[in-house]
């Protein structure tokens, strides 16, 4: 327990540090939810590989670094603008967990649409937002979400009021430094989305090619009846990033919440998802893609919770793993008693481009009860020679070849995706992550070209 | 321009073709025509580099370049191309990727720049015109769900872009109803010039109503045992294989 002490110990100074400078005491509320989190993270402390759910995924990287706490917002606006997502977009940007109004876009807001940071949320009034922060993402749930308790104090508020239609993606934005000492971050992310409401909404981790931070961002979506909520996990951290996140949904009635967790970046990276699907007709659809290379360890833990008759999920996670890298793939949906007539399907498919990349996928389902339709399973396989070889009939070199059929492999998720932007994003990120001569970036203009 | 001398070939241990030999000039229609198993699929599918064929002895050259010794893409960008039989089904991999990545990779191979967007897209409808293709085939995955006639049509839709030195077809024709069979044909005969050549293997004579041949070669277990010009695809058309087998046998 050592590290986690030692850990705790530095990250209690740090904040302690930084609280002095504060000129508002906290709300004693969140006084007494941060010792809650603290200790909670004390007793649990680091997850070690003897713990189930922790099994194949070693955080040492985390609980043996030594990760401050950034002092500002510093970051030149050429450089973000690199790394943006060139979107029409409401903005709420981060600088290693600190607000930047500079790199933050929320002058036109529609009616009735509340983007704001926590800090100004808390600020403006706390009581507002203390109801609804923590109540899906617990402390019991990890000892990561007990360490983002016990330290947020940070992060994104969004209020979609009711029938509120949202036109454009709400984005937040976290950037990473290349700092000279790494820093950490536990941002949290709060998305209340109004009875008939609808939105999308952009969680974007990018950063600087030598950044080796630490991001534990948690993230709680309530969604109200009828709500429909598309969100998005676009995950490009540098390839030293320590990134966990955990996003937490509760649903009601005729909602529907559709999450697309994309992750390319990172050199350990975790996200857990779970879904509570609290009453008939609510619909959850996780799409899910993945690409490691080096030695990148990416682990998505999902879960569904069935916990009303007539309920539907549908999840598709694709991985992909080249030289060294690890995937951990594993996806639990519990149908409880009495949640009748659901229906749940799960599928995850893995392309594996090298011998030594591992893939560890395990779908489960508990069902309880009698009357249901599920679904699922999992394959593991390498590129189709036979296709390697008819494209290289046509004269394009192997690796291009190799190229296009791993591009071909992420699409049946990338297809679902219906931000444009973000769909080229991930495919020249796929293609460009492939040596440079395969220069598929190019063919993706073609077709985009040509559908327009 | 094609040279096959002697060419010995193994799959999995047995010999399918046993000292094939086998000259196409430029400006040629050739017509290989044997009866199932005599190994006509495998001396196109080697000289495309199929890589589990093994050639035991023989050589393969084009344009005077040994082909054995190049890569796959090599001898597509050099200018030989095969039409598959069975074309295959690459999920996700959209029709119009297949053809700019192929065309691109041509004429980089030749030291020519990449062909600008609008030109290709010009030229690619071109040639969907002329193979009666509705433009959606582009967005579509290669050969995912088509028919049989689609994707014989879209095997010949590549050649027309791409315009091989020398086209190889390996049974173009088969499972293809007479309307598709008409189209394939007017694609290839559009291939037709004093600067290409074509080589066809086949079972049926039918295909060759449509696409004269120049030559037409027996093939019987593993070698080429009676050559001919036209009339010798009438001739197999009316008398069956049995005569040519008794006459070299003889």
């Amino acid at each position: 327990m050592s590290a986690t002490h030692t850990f705790l110990d530095r990250l209690e100074e740090r904040i302690a540090n930084r609280r002095e400078s504060a000129t508002t005491p906290e709300p004693s509320w969140v006084t007494a939810r941060r010792q809650a989190g603290a200790a909670r993270f004390e007793a649990l402390g680091f997850p070690t590989r003897r713990d189930e759910a922790w099994k194949y995924t070693d955080v040492r990287r985390i609980s043996e670094g030594d990760f401050a706490l950034a002092q500002d917002a510093d970051f030149s606006p050429s450089t973000a603008a690199t790394l943006v997502l060139p979107l029409d977009a409401i903005r709420l940007s981060f600088v290693d967990g600190v607000f930047s109004a500079e790199l933050s876009d929320m002058a036109s807001l529609p009616e009735g649409l509340g983007v704001e940071p926590l800090s100004r949320a808390m600020s403006t009034n706390h009581e507002s937002v203390g109801g609804s922060l923590g109540r899906l993402a617990g402390v019991e749930f990890s000892p990561f979400t007990a360490l983002n308790t016990a330290f947020a104090d940070e992060g994104a508020v969004i209020r979609i009021g009711s029938g509120v239609v949202v036109e454009k993606p709400i984005l937040v934005q976290f950037f990473s430094r290349a700092n000279a000492q790494p820093v950490m971050s536990h941002p949290r992310v709060l998305i209340e989305a109004g009875a008939r409401s609808q939105a999308t909404v952009i969680e974007h981790y990018v950063g600087e090619e030598d950044a080796a931070n630490f991001t534990n961002v948690v993230s709680e979506v309530l969604l109200e009846r009828g709500a429909i909520l598309s969100h998005y996990i676009l995950q490009e951290a540098s390839l030293q990033d320590a990134h966990i996140g955990s996003l937490h949904v509760d649903q009601g009635r005729d909602s529907r919440f559709t999450s697309f967790n994309i992750n390319l970046g990172g050199a350990l990276v975790r996200n857990d998802l779970v879904a509570d699907l609290n009453a008939e007709n609510a619909e959850a659809n996780y799409y899910g893609l993945f690409f490691a290379q080096g030695r990148q360890h990416v682990d998505n833990h999902t879960l569904v919770n069935h916990n009303a008759p007539h309920t539907f999920s549908n999840e598709n996670y694709k991985g992909i793993l080249g030289d060294r890298a690890r995937g951990v793939f594993n996806g639990k949906v519990i149908v409880k008693r009495d949640s009748q007539k659901i229906e749940a399907h799960q599928s995850n498919a893995n392309l594996l481009l090298s011998d030594r990349a591992e893939i560890d996928t395990k779908p489960e389902l508990e069902i309880y009860a009698d009357d249901v339709k599920c679904s699922h399973g999992a394959t593991t396989g390498q590129l189709d020679e036979e296709a390697v070889f008819a494209l290289r009939t046509r004269g394009i070199d192997e690796q291009t070849a190799r190229g296009l059929l791993t591009l071909a492999f992420a699409g049946e998720v990338m297809d679902k995706v219906t931000l444009d932007t973000v769909a080229e994003r991930v495919e020249r990120a796929v293609a460009g992550k492939l040596p440079e001569r395969f220069n598929l970036g190019d063919l993706v203009d073609v077709a985009t070209a040509d559908q327009a | 321009m094609l040279e096959v001398k002697d060419l010995h070939v193994t799959v999995e241990g047995n010999e399918i073709l046993k000292g094939l030999s086998l000259t196409v000039n430029v400006g040629e229609v050739h017509a290989i025509m044997g009866p199932n198993g005599s190994g006509k699929s495998t001396l196109s599918a080697v000289i495309a580099g199929k890589e589990d064929y093994e050639v035991t002895s023989g050589s393969i050259t084009f344009e005077g370049r040994n082909v054995l010794e190049m890569e796959i893409e090599e001898r597509a960008q050099a200018g030989l191309l095969l039409g598959f039989q069975y074309p295959v089904e690459i999920p996700g991999v959209k029709n119009i990727y297949l053809l700019k990545a192929a065309l691109n990779a041509q004429r980089k191979a030749r030291g020519e720049n990449e062909i600008p967007a609008p030109e290709f897209m010009k030229l690619v409808r071109e040639k969907l015109a002329v193979m009666k293709m509705d433009a959606s085939f582009l967005q579509r995955a290669v050969n995912e769900g088509f028919s049989g006639g689609e994707k014989k049509r879209n095997e010949i839709l590549q050649m027309l872009l791409l315009e091989p030195k020398l086209a190889m077809l390996d049974e173009i024709d088969s499972g293809l109803d007479i309307d598709a069979m008409k189209i394939v044909a007017d694609g290839v005969n559009s291939l037709r010039s004093e600067e290409r050549a074509v080589l066809m293997v086949t079972h049926y004579q039918r295909l060759l109503d449509y696409i004269t041949p120049d030559y037409v070669h027996v093939l019987v277990d593993g070698r080429i045992v009676k050559s001919g010009d036209k009339s010798l695809a009438l001739e197999l058309e009316s008398r069956g294989y049995e005569w040519v087998l008794e006459e070299s046998a003889a």
